[in-house]
């Protein structure tokens, strides 16, 4: 059980092949060995939500998956839908809207976020919330979280298709 | 955000494309939107090695002996290391100040010696090449202790049958103050009483990023530097270097992006100074980062008071007396540096502060115990007071059959009455109680409300109504720590210069941790300057690069810190207009700076774009006329002097449903008013004050750290102790009174503290509201089901 395993999983669009013991996790690996410091360690055991990531599009807390369970998936991180402008939008929304303080949850928020965004056009206040609330924030209070939220459902409802 | 301007006295601020009072986003916020942010848990440097701690599994024990050879063989182990060891690279430290008159604690070692007096505090020190490997070894690592008993209930911690946890201190008491305003006892026998004694959860402040620190000890240059998540790096340089016996030069302290801190972040942590001298001692750089168990073990804890209250009243609602009489358990050591009697000293301070009665007498007594230390957390103090105070005003309303808005109207201090004191001691500049309160009664539409709950009765739907009005202490003078032998300063100071293109360099002793610090530094320079935000580009948290100063705590940063830029702005812009004036043949009153450029002060003519004043001065200052030597670079700094405090006001309410069969609270709606003075950002106050509430409302429905008889915490894992999410949480909506300080040219006050300070009061008296029915009364939070449903009588 303690010896290195091969592993191979695309993240961000990248494929990577990698020998991992079998008990680092998949937060610690993005963290650790690809230097992905975007994903947040808050509690280590699934309730805080700032390690979600998303995993062959369903989003996932990478705290409590092993690095070798993602084998042969594709695993997407804050890096990775920064870069791609998937969510430049929400992003800007958060901005305007100073959904954020210290930033630590804003990753993971913004994957949830998102997540919730993909399957609802325009969600209520309340289905936001409830969409959130597994996603911990110690700072804003949740309120211009939801309006962010809100605001950019709206602005892409909007948007010619 | 509405808001009513009380006076209107503002010069500098009221420039053109002043950015003073406007809502702009803060800058550099992509960074930490794209995971880009630098925290202390992402750092990694060569050579860097991580610490964990074992730490004791009792509360109270004596440590007979430790065994770690096995351990040390283990693959990746650098070394391992005892208190014992460790005392060899750094002092203890004793958490008192001396106008705290009567506060005594013993000495802390960074890890245990001989004796753990909290299940928690660390025992033996394992660094390794990895986490893992250091975890790893700490399982082979054997401990032999012989427990002692532990001194878990703060009620009975001063009975002569109950151990003494420190022998040299005598006793368990850490601190007691007394207080005796006025005629308490005749107004109180011409008035009817009501008393009740006020619970408090200990709760603790639940960072998202757990403390985090690097510190790399360079033997090389003799230089330590700490990567840290600190809200003080001036005061961790200060400390790190007298009990490592470094000179405060051969310490750096450098705090980039910090995950919360809320006061968590703001003491000396007995582990951190651990990993400080391990870095010494080994010679290279050492990483500690907290996991969760850690952080609800040995972040420091907070509340946990017990309080009697007293209240006299008239029949015609005139409040004659408060009396308290205080006692909290801050665990078996007093905070470094500074110390865990400010709490209780606080609640003494504050309890009757927003109300006109003469009579006031308090004792308030802080005892040690066998649990986690207790410290300065997220307004301090004011949550207890307010609770309290206004508890009893809510009963002696009820008691005499008037309305709780009336009742306050009737008591809360004129606003016409100011500068004025409180029977503590407190001096207030100028408060606006009665403008918040019909603030807020228009915002909340009161009347509406009380007849859409008196509907909902009939129906046997139980909403409350709970209000609460406070008080808030801001930009602390010296007379917080600085008076008591603390290092801890009091003033702050910021650097402004213009480069060579015409952009501006803001050095700040203030701190971010999310609040909007670097914001309201650049609104206030850009906008003293006549300079776009864009161009203002804000350097904070290093003490090799920041002016000397306090940090950001205690509601500080915008009053002093903001202030300190607006001076350091004005002097900078001066010097840009003697310059300018020399090499436009003008005066320097004949000059202005608008949108970057030198302009004509009289009709707004462009002159000179800064960018091309910027290359003269740099690079042709040949051409100059002699005798003029340009200086692109002002520095000031700022403290209060007039008031040791600023007080700020403010008034919340809020609106809930109790589910009388289950217990469950449901938060409806939330609303505050607040008066900090001068607004920067309306945006950043509002989501200051809607994030301090929602802290304040998990401390009225959610979070306590449970503890056993033996000094286990029970809960300490996130889906044990409960904190708030979005689900639960209510809409906020704020209302602002302005009163600025006229301390300051700013004039603005502290906004951090003010959304805490007054939630669960709020929530207290509207469940208490709703149960009226019931004839049930709640004083003690956290309002659970159980305490409910007991309250209730159904279990």
């Amino acid at each position: 059980m303690s010896a290195p395993v091969s592993v191979s999983l695309r993240v961000n669009g990248e494929p990577i092949d990698a020998l991992v013991l079998p008990r680092l996790n998949l937060a610690d690996f993005l963290r650790e060995n690809l230097k992905l410091t975007g994903t947040h360690v808050g509690c280590e055991h699934g309730v805080c939500g700032a390690c979600t990531v998303r995993i062959d599009g369903e989003i996932v807390r990478s705290c409590l998956m092993l690095t070798v369970q993602a084998q042969g998936a594709s695993v997407e991180t804050i890096e990775g839908l920064s870069d791609s402008g998937e969510i430049a939008d929400l992003q800007a929304a958060f901005r305007e809207r100073n959904a954020l303080q210290c930033g630590y949850c804003t990753p993971a928020m913004l994957m949830t976020a998102q997540d919730l965004l993909k399957q609802t056009l325009v969600p209520d206040r309340q289905t936001i919330r409830e969409h959130l609330s597994g996603n911990y924030c110690r700072c804003t209070g949740y309120q211009a979280i939801v309006d962010a939220v809100e605001a950019t459902a709206r602005t892409r409802a909007e948007r010619p298709a | 955000m509405t808001e009513t301007r009380a006076t209107d006295t503002l010069s500098v601020l009221d420039r053109p494309n002043s950015y003073i009072g406007k809502t702009v986003p803060r800058p550099n916020l992509d960074r930490l939107l794209q995971g880009r942010g630098q925290y202390v848990s992402d750092l990694e440097m060569p050579r860097m090695a991580h610490v964990v701690f074992l730490r004791s599994p009792h509360a109270h024990a004596k440590i007979v002996m430790i065994d770690a050879d096995a351990a040390k063989r283990m693959s990746g182990v650098i070394s391992i290391v005892t208190g014992r060891e460790l005392e060899a690279v750094i002092t203890p430290w004793v958490g008192v100040l001396s106008h705290l008159k009567g506060l005594k604690s013993a000495p802390q070692h960074a890890i245990a010696v001989d004796r753990v007096c909290w299940q928690g505090e660390a025992v033996a020190a394992i660094v390794a090449t990895s986490r893992a490997a250091a975890e790893d070894a700490m399982e082979h690592i054997a401990v032999e202790y012989e427990e002692l008993e532990a001194v878990t209930d703060m009620c009975t911690a001063l009975d002569p049958a109950t151990p003494v946890i420190h022998a040299s201190l005598g006793d368990n008491l850490a601190f007691e103050r007394t207080l005796d305003a006025g005629d308490v006892d005749r107004a109180l026998s011409e008035s009817d009483v009501v008393e009740a004694d006020f619970v408090f959860g200990r709760h603790t402040g639940v960072t998202l990023e757990p403390r985090a620190v690097v510190a790399d000890w360079n033997a090389a240059e003799a230089r330590l530097t700490i990567y840290q998540g600190t809200q003080a790096p001036h005061m961790v340089q200060n400390i790190a270097a007298l009990h490592l016996g470094l000179r405060e030069a051969q310490v750096r302290v450098v705090c980039k992006d910090v995950g919360g801190s809320f006061g968590i972040k703001v003491h000396i942590y007995a582990d951190e100074m651990a990993t400080y001298a391990l870095s010494k001692l080994l010679r290279r750089p050492v990483k500690f980062v907290a996991d969760r168990v850690e952080s609800f073990n040995t972040d420091i804890h907070a509340r946990d008071h017990r309080c009697r209250g007293r209240i006299g009243v008239r029949p015609d609602g005139t409040i004659t007396a408060f009396e308290i009489d205080d006692l909290t358990g801050i665990g078996p050591y007093s905070m470094y540096p500074r110390t865990s009697a400010i709490e209780a000293n606080q609640v003494v301070n504050l309890v009757g502060g927003p109300y006109v009665t003469p009579n006031y007498r308090a004792r308030a007594r802080v005892v040690f115990q066998n649990k986690n230390v207790m410290c300065q957390y997220r307004a301090v103090g004011h949550p207890i007071a307010c609770s309290v105070t206004e508890g009893l005003v809510d009963l002696a309303a009820a008691r005499i059959g008037m309305d709780p808005v009336e009742i306050r109207r009737r008591n809360l201090i004129a606003d016409d009455a100011y500068p004025c004191a409180s029977p503590s001691g407190m001096r207030f500049e100028q408060l606006s109680h009665h403008a918040s309160l019909a603030k807020l009664l228009q915002m909340m539409d009161y009347d509406a409300l009380r007849a859409e709950q008196a509907a909902l009765r009939a129906r046997n739907v139980h909403r409350g109504i709970g209000i609460a009005s406070f008080i808030e202490v801001t930009n602390p003078s010296a007379a917080f720590y600085g008076v008591g032998g603390a290092k801890i300063s009091s003033q702050d100071g910021v650097a402004v210069r213009l480069d060579a293109q015409g952009s501006v360099i803001c050095q700040t002793s203030i701190t971010e941790q999310g609040q909007g610090s670097e914001s309201l530094t650049a609104q206030i320079v850009g906008s003293v300057l006549g300079v776009s935000m864009e161009r203002v580009r804000v350097i904070l948290g290093d003490t090799d690069n920041t002016p000397y100063g306090g940090g950001t705590w205690a509601s500080r940063g915008a009053g002093i810190g903001g202030e300190a830029a607006l001076q350091a702005a004005k002097a900078l812009r001066r010097n840009i207009l003697d310059v300018a004036a020399a090499i436009l043949q003008s005066t320097p009153a004949g000059l202005d700076i608008v949108n970057n450029s030198i302009v004509n002060a009289d009709d707004g003519t462009p002159r000179i774009e800064l960018n091309e004043l910027a290359r003269i001065v740099y690079f042709r200052p040949d051409t100059l006329p002699p005798g003029i030597q340009a200086e692109l670079i002002a520095t000031r700094h700022f403290v209060p002097r007039q008031y040791p405090f600023a007080f700020t006001n403010g008034i919340q309410a809020s609106w809930l449903e109790v589910d009388v069969e289950t217990g469950f609270v449901t938060l409806l709606k939330h609303w505050v008013v607040e008066d900090c003075g001068t607004i920067i950002n309306p945006q950043l106050v509002d989501e200051q004050i809607r994030g301090g509430v929602v802290q304040g409302l998990g401390a009225a429905l959610f979070e306590k750290c449970i503890y056993d008889e033996r000094g286990q915490l029970t809960n300490a894992n996130m889906a044990d102790y409960l904190v708030p999410m979005s689900g639960e949480m209510p809409d906020i909506e704020i209302g602002h009174v302005v009163s600025p300080t006229q301390e300051s040219e700013l004039g603005a006050k502290g906004a951090g503290e003010a959304g805490t300070a007054g939630a669960a009061a709020a929530v207290a008296n509207a469940v208490n509201d709703a149960l009226r029915p019931f004839g049930a009364i709640i004083t003690e939070i956290p309002l659970t089901p159980q305490v409910i449903l007991t309250a209730l009588g159904r279990i």
